[in-house]
């Protein structure tokens, strides 16, 4: 039997394609990387069709590239060696919510709209921590790129909040990671060997995880932002550090961009605090608002932009997509030292400058500031090939500009992770390679990546 | 506007998604009846605008599954109304567009190939003779149109479908029961065209314009009452603006406010509206169904979670009450909706479109509500309480 009728077989038919229109969609994504070749696209409802498209892949030796949102702008979930695409979206049920243990178990497609509008409706004090992204992306995916989300500054980058999972193995068997292997209760992960790394990261190249326990948090009744300005990089250390020492951000963002012309040649620093009273509110208000020196300016009045753009949970990210009236943007997730800040941003305005590209320059503390996620979006016109070209050049030199400095690339397109790997340590890429060999004997799973 | 006029916007789609959901920021399901049935990335608005503008470019070949995903759009405007983006009055004008292009080469699916046929043929999608176009007047006193002050257009749907039969009579009785001065055009109507303009067939859209408007302006027409709102919808955004045109609840709203139409009787009865998107989305009326319910007494008027510009589409525009593209099933647009209603307690699902109905109608069946959940056209409501 072929390969489309053996998935026919698994999965009902309207979900099984290999039509010349799912397989150029699937072949792409809204980023700046070349489309790749992708040979089937399959739907999943259950995690037994799952172990089945997986024993099928083993027996005919075609690779598998599981997809969430497929918004990663830099192309993870479109296969590199062709094969079959599994969209996860139909596996789209939220299982369980844990009030008191604050935690809610959904299955790999539920996307992170979905999640926020059932606790909105049904447990409205508590909130998960919510990617940049739109609500169609899936929790699961932006789980296991180790996405942030606005709660990051405050409780960690969104993968240290995974309770535990289910995941499909390579070979086929279906595993339990974390308290869900030993209980009915999805309520940690810690206390055992931590085997969930062995799917973070990893870019779908170890299993397909299928459900996942994410942890749940307060969600305060006043949120809010404030407004800084300064025209000095140097300060930007300081500032991160300071507003940490305080226990007070919820959220942070550093952004500069080219448009509107106001904000040109100008650093904007916007906290978002919280509250449960106006007493508490106000403040935190009037603690952060008087806390930094001469350097760095509080504005009165939050321009009603900013508002628009950081007070929605998810905040409409995706306004980037048309500064440059064409469609697309990605950018490069450069994870930093705090002190690498000025030069990062110094010489990537260079780049910018030097490949001519529509940006916005945007940082974002994480881990309570430990680091920072220093991300230039490069945004481009999808009908310009020279354009998506330049800026394919500045996603290469801020990769090489990140490395040098001593940060590392967070979920890198295939040249980043090509970057990485050469820089990595041999012992290193020994090991994920025996990793790898180890859980996928037969190398089925999204190869190409990590390689 | 042809495809080559959306040259500038057709790539500017990131395909963030925000379009197949709803304005109040409820994630909780997908608003788009294409994308919710089908689920793969190229049956959603923005899936649609990569393949469009991937067959322009030749990067793909036109196929049959191509013109099956773009024929499945309904153009309910839900991409519309919620598309974060500058450009979003247009997304579904361009799937429009690359309709008018497939019909320009010749690459019209045989489904719609044949309603429109019919429609050049025939004057309606069923293929059904012109001279049994008023057959369901008989036993009423609706006449024919002689210088009334109102034409009373009554629609392909209106005209032929058995359900939609009795909405026209209903409607009919009622508007005579005002006192209102009404004819309809009986052998002489023509399909009002909305479908076909959908289709994409802007010749035939242009022919039974200008036969339409030539009638009216024979007939001294100045004032336009329609039973659908398709109807509506062409006849106000795309005919010349020579006659003044009301959907129907519009006007029943204007003669209960006058004190014109009275209920005597009193109905209990739990109602959900369900908004068609042509009234809807496309003409922003919202209030006057729900204010004519309002006024009957003894209605309880019960929302459905997604209701105005966030109402869910039943599936029917764009000619799938004919095509049936979505080819039925648990996804299809009308059970979801028909299940939405049921959830809302309500006895009756009120309808102002005689397409929502028939959609719905089969979708109560399917669902094995027809004990549970009875659809009603607010003309039949108001016909019962006088």
């Amino acid at each position: 039997m072929d390969i489309y009728s053996s998935l026919v077989n698994i999965v009902e038919k309207d979900f099984v394609s290999n039509r010349p229109e799912e397989l150029y969609m699937y072949s792409r994504d809204p980023g700046a990387q070349p489309p790749r070749k992708v040979d089937y696209v399959v739907m999943p409802k259950t995690v037994e069709e799952v172990q089945q498209i997986v024993m099928l892949a083993n027996k005919r030796r075609i690779p598998v590239t599981p997809m969430g949102g497929g918004f990663t702008t830099c192309a993870l979930t479109v296969p590199i060696k062709g094969g079959i695409v599994l969209d996860m979206k139909r596996m789209d049920k939220i299982i369980e919510v844990n009030e008191k243990s604050k935690y809610a178990v959904v299955e790999a497609g539920v996307s992170q709209g979905a999640l926020k509008s059932y606790l909105e409706k049904y447990y409205p004090h508590l909130q998960h921590s919510t990617p940049e992204a739109p609500p169609t992306v899936t929790v699961v995916g932006n789980l296991l790129i180790d996405g942030h989300g606005h709660l990051t500054p405050m409780h960690g980058v969104n993968s240290s909040m995974i309770n535990g999972m289910e995941v499909v193995l390579p070979t086929g068997e279906i595993c339990k990671i974390g308290s869900c292997s030993i209980s009915p209760c999805w309520f940690t992960r810690r206390h055992l060997p931590d085997l969930a790394g062995l799917f973070i990261g990893w870019f779908g190249t170890t299993g397909i995880v299928t459900k996942i326990s994410i942890q749940l948090f307060p969600k305060p009744r006043l949120r809010d932002c404030l407004v800084f300005s300064t025209d000095d990089p140097n300060s930007l250390p300081d500032v991160v550090f300071k507003v940490f020492q305080t226990e007070m951000a919820e959220n942070f963002f550093v952004i500069a961009q080219d448009k509107p012309d106001w904000m040109l040649g100008h650093i904007y620093i916007v906290i978002l605090i919280t509250g449960n009273s106006e007493e508490e509110f106000e403040l935190k208000k009037r603690q952060l608002s008087a806390m930094f020196d001469e350097r760095v300016k509080f504005m009165e009045e939050t321009p009603p932009a900013f508002k628009r753009r950081f007070l929605e949970v998810p905040p409409f990210a995706a306004t980037a997509a048309d500064f440059a009236k064409g469609g697309g943007f990605e950018y490069v997730g450069g994870i930093l030292p705090i002190e690498k800040i000025p030069e990062a941003w110094r010489r990537n305005l260079e780049i910018i400058r030097r490949y001519n590209v529509a940006f916005s320059l945007a940082i974002q503390p994480l881990d309570c500031g430990h680091s920072v996620m220093f991300g230039p979006i490069y945004s481009f016109n999808r009908a310009d090939e020279e354009n998506i070209e330049r800026v394919r050049k500045a996603l290469d030199e801020t990769n090489k500009l990140i490395l040098e400095l001593g940060g590392i690339l967070w979920k890198a397109e295939l040249p980043g992770q090509k970057l990485m790997m050469e820089r990595m340590d041999t012992n290193t890429v020994e090991l994920l390679k025996r990793v790898r060999k180890t859980l996928d004997p037969n190398g089925i799973m999204n190869p190409g990546n990590w390689e | 506007m042809a495809l080559e006029d959306y040259k500038n916007i057709i790539h500017r789609c990131f395909r963030c998604g925000y379009c197949r959901f709803t304005s109040d920021c409820s994630y909780l399901g997908f608003n788009c009846p294409v994308y919710n049935k089908y689920r793969l990335e190229t049956y959603s608005p923005g899936g649609m605008m990569w393949l469009i503008r991937a067959w322009k470019e030749n990067e793909i070949k036109w196929t049959d599954s191509l013109a099956k995903i773009l024929y499945s759009c309904t153009t309910c405007n839900n991409c519309v109304e919620h598309c974060k983006f500058k450009f979003n009055s247009d997304i579904v004008n361009v799937i429009i567009a690359a309709r008018e292009e497939m019909v320009e080469n010749g690459l019209v699916l045989p489904l719609v190939g044949r309603f429109l046929e019919n429609v050049y043929l025939y004057g309606n999608p069923y293929r059904e003779l012109r001279s049994n176009r008023d057959k369901w007047t008989e036993g009423t006193k609706i006449k024919q149109y002689t210088r009334e002050e109102f034409l009373y257009y009554v629609g392909c749907v209106g005209s032929y479908d058995i359900r939609g039969q009795e909405i026209a009579r209903a409607l009919g009785d009622v508007l005579l029961e005002a006192g209102l001065s009404i004819g309809i055009l009986g052998p002489n109507e023509d399909c009002d065209g909305n479908e076909v303009k959908m289709l994409g067939e802007k010749r035939l859209f242009g022919i039974l314009v200008e036969k339409n408007t030539q009638i009216f302006n024979n007939l001294g027409v100045k004032k336009i009452i329609t039973l659908s709102p398709h109807s509506y919808n062409a006849f106000k955004n795309y005919y010349p603006d020579r006659f003044e045109v009301f959907h129907y609840t519009q006007i029943l709203r204007h003669l209960i406010r006058n004190g014109r139409l009275v209920f005597p009787k009193r109905l209990n009865a739990k109602v959900t509206y369900h908004d068609s998107c042509f009234l809807g989305r496309h003409n922003n009326e919202y209030e006057s169904p729900r204010e004519i319910l309002n006024a009957i007494p003894g209605i309880e008027l019960v929302e459905m979670e997604r209701n105005r510009e966030n109402a869910f589409c039943c599936g029917g525009g764009s000619g799938n009450f004919y095509t049936d593209f979505f080819g039925g099933g648990e996804d299809s647009p009308a059970r979801v909706r028909v299940r939405e209603a049921h959830e809302t307690g309500a006895d009756i699902l009120a309808v102002a479109c005689p397409t929502c109905m028939t959609m719905l109608s089969d979708a109560v069946k399917s669902e094995g509500l027809e004990e549970k959940l009875i659809v009603k056209d607010i003309s039949e409501i108001v016909k019962e309480s006088l």
